[in-house]
């Protein structure tokens, strides 16, 4: 069996869960496993469970209760623990967020199981698990092999194609853990939301992105209203984010995020090497710049020679015609 | 107030990447080694912890000699101690190892990390160690507060920020945003030349085997040559733009 451990937030499951089912499913054809169990943890698990497709999961465990009722990376990994246990599981497949990253390394540390961290494929090798994963932000591609019996991987947004939703449900069951709370001593007390609506950077199918061609902060809201008529995220580069116009959580490159969403579009960014390993992997690359030289040239599928502050009005104008 | 921070030597952000002959590694030959940005962070809140608590702040990196560079900049930043630890470690879970029986030694009230090494990019290791010593863990930190043995930090994660309670000893992994690192100072240089950089050796049976083997390193595929638009005005320009990212490349 593989264990895939979704998330999910306020009942409903997230856009990587369903991916992650994909991936489980790449898993289980690799180690022909025998099937996928979907583990939900935390408030509202029974109630994403019911949006689990029949055609993804045999099984959906759910682990409820006061225990789980806030992300607290000991108790979760007992669950984890407990539901690979239950499933007899040979593979544990994560999603490469902030949840799964934090999460997996403790589930492998406890199974002495290698961790796949952030693949974009996975395979059979020698009757274990292996997997693709790009390394120096993107710079190279590694194929890495999970020695031992069992292994564990975290795949990354936008990799894996989601499956279809919808359908009979799978069967949920309640999954219960044994949690002693002197054993969790690290536990989130809130949740600080904080993207002012637009999508988050690591999970977006389109971002629009800013460097120093915009030639002050105060023109970055012509980024935000390209981004807003696209219904994208706004990333920004080292350069501007050292400098103070943007917060760093919007920063793609190797010292940010390494994003790959179907629809990248670089404005007023020259394509500094370290900027251009966290978004190469983008499926289409659109670049706006004065300079007709900028190497980011030499990566965009489509791309305007051209002063950004001029060109992006005209953007988001023709993008609002033709969305109606 | 003990910490530990760990350190990794990597290459400089800047790097083109070569592929070694092997096929397994980078050519390591004319490549510019650095601390891992994020360790930076890790580095410069243990010495502002130490400010504010007292205590010493401990560097420590696995490696081989000229890992001991990484240690260098760490005590020119400030810190009291380096230790290099020797072991056959080759992926994250025997490096995680190694590094757990040594703090479990130096016995620390906090461990620090870089949220990952821009090299493999895995981003587990602190996350490893605290698990191998059955402690509590933050990861991707923007802000950290200690008091009487417990802390609060918050971490970044999507769209927001987690604001964690936890209890010492624990393992922090830095986010850039921590803070801001300082530079090494001349006499900070100076001095760091000079410490002595105690060697740990960990034996093979504590390291245990690999759970990971590299089976090939490539360079990504080459994209190629697209659709370039220039001497147009801004306004044909966009029109165009727009018109072949609706019909050709079916996107918007």
């Amino acid at each position: 069996m593989i264990l895939a451990v979704l998330e999910a937030e306020g009942g409903a499951l997230k856009k990587i869960s369903f991916e992650l089912l994909t991936a489980a499913a790449r898993a289980d054809e690799a180690l022909s496993s025998g099937g996928v169990t979907a583990l939900l943890i935390g408030p509202g698990a029974a109630a994403a469970a019911s949006s689990v497709p029949a055609a993804t999961a045999r099984e959906v465990l759910c682990a409820e209760g006061v225990a789980f009722e806030h992300y607290a990376p000991q108790a979760y990994a007992q669950a984890v623990l407990a539901a690979s246990e239950a499933a007899s599981a040979k593979a544990i497949v994560f999603g490469a967020t902030s949840y799964g990253r934090d999460l997996a390394p403790r589930v492998a540390a406890a199974l002495s199981a290698g961790l796949l961290m952030d693949v974009t494929d996975l395979f059979a090798h020698e009757g274990g698990l292996a997997a693709r994963r790009p390394v120096y932000a993107g710079k190279a591609i590694a194929q890495e092999h999970a020695l031992g019996e069992r292994a564990v991987a975290a795949v990354r947004p936008n990799a894996f194609a989601a499956r279809s939703q919808g359908g009979a449900a799978a069967p949920a069951r309640a999954l219960a853990v044994e949690v002693e709370a002197q054993n969790v001593r690290a536990k989130v007390r809130e949740v600080r939301r904080e993207t002012g609506g637009r999508p988050e950077l690591s999970e977006a199918e389109v971002i629009v992105s800013g460097g120093r061609g915009l030639k002050e902060p105060a023109n970055f809201v012509l980024v935000e209203q390209l981004a807003d008529a696209l219904g994208a995220a706004v990333g920004a580069t080292r350069a501007v984010v050292d400098a103070g116009w943007r917060p760093h959580h919007e920063q793609v490159g190797q010292t940010g995020k390494t994003v790959s969403p179907g629809l990248y579009v670089a404005v007023g960014i020259s394509g500094a090497v370290q900027h251009i390993a966290g978004m190469s992997s983008s499926r289409t690359i659109v670049a706006i710049n004065r300079d007709g030289e900028a190497p980011i040239f030499k990566l965009a599928d489509y791309g305007i020679v051209g002063d950004a502050l001029e060109v992006l009005p005209e953007l988001t104008r023709e993008v609002g015609r033709l969305k109606g | 107030m003990n910490i530990v921070v760990l350190v990794k030597q990597v290459p400089d952000t800047a790097t083109r990447i070569k592929i070694a002959s092997g096929g397994t590694e980078i050519e390591r030959q004319g490549v510019n080694f650095v601390v891992n940005p994020y360790d930076e962070f890790a580095i410069e809140e243990a010495l502002r912890l130490r400010e504010q608590h007292q205590g010493q702040v401990t560097v420590l990196t696995v490696g081989d000699e000229k890992s001991e560079e990484a240690l260098r900049t760490a005590l020119a930043m400030g810190a009291d101690e380096a230790v290099r630890v020797s072991a056959a470690a080759t992926d994250s879970m025997t490096t995680a190892r190694a590094i757990a029986s040594v703090v479990h030694g130096l016995a620390p009230d906090l461990v620090i990390a870089g949220k990952q090494a821009v090299d493999d990019d895995e981003g587990q290791v602190g996350s490893l160690v605290a698990a191998l010593l059955d402690w509590p863990q933050v990861t991707v930190v923007t802000k950290l507060e200690l008091k009487d043995g417990t802390g609060v930090a918050e971490r970044e994660v999507e769209g927001g920020v987690e604001i964690v309670d936890f209890s010492l000893p624990a393992v922090i992994t830095a986010q850039k945003g921590l803070n801001e690192p300082r530079y090494a100072s001349l006499p900070g240089i100076m001095k760091a030349k000079r410490k002595e950089i105690r060697q740990v050796s960990v034996d093979a049976k504590t390291v245990g085997e690999p759970t990971l083997r590299t089976l090939s390193l490539q360079l990504p595929p080459e994209r190629s040559a697209g659709k370039i638009l220039s001497g147009m005005d801004a306004s044909s320009a966009a029109k165009e733009l727009v018109r072949l990212l609706h019909e050709e490349a079916k996107l918007i």
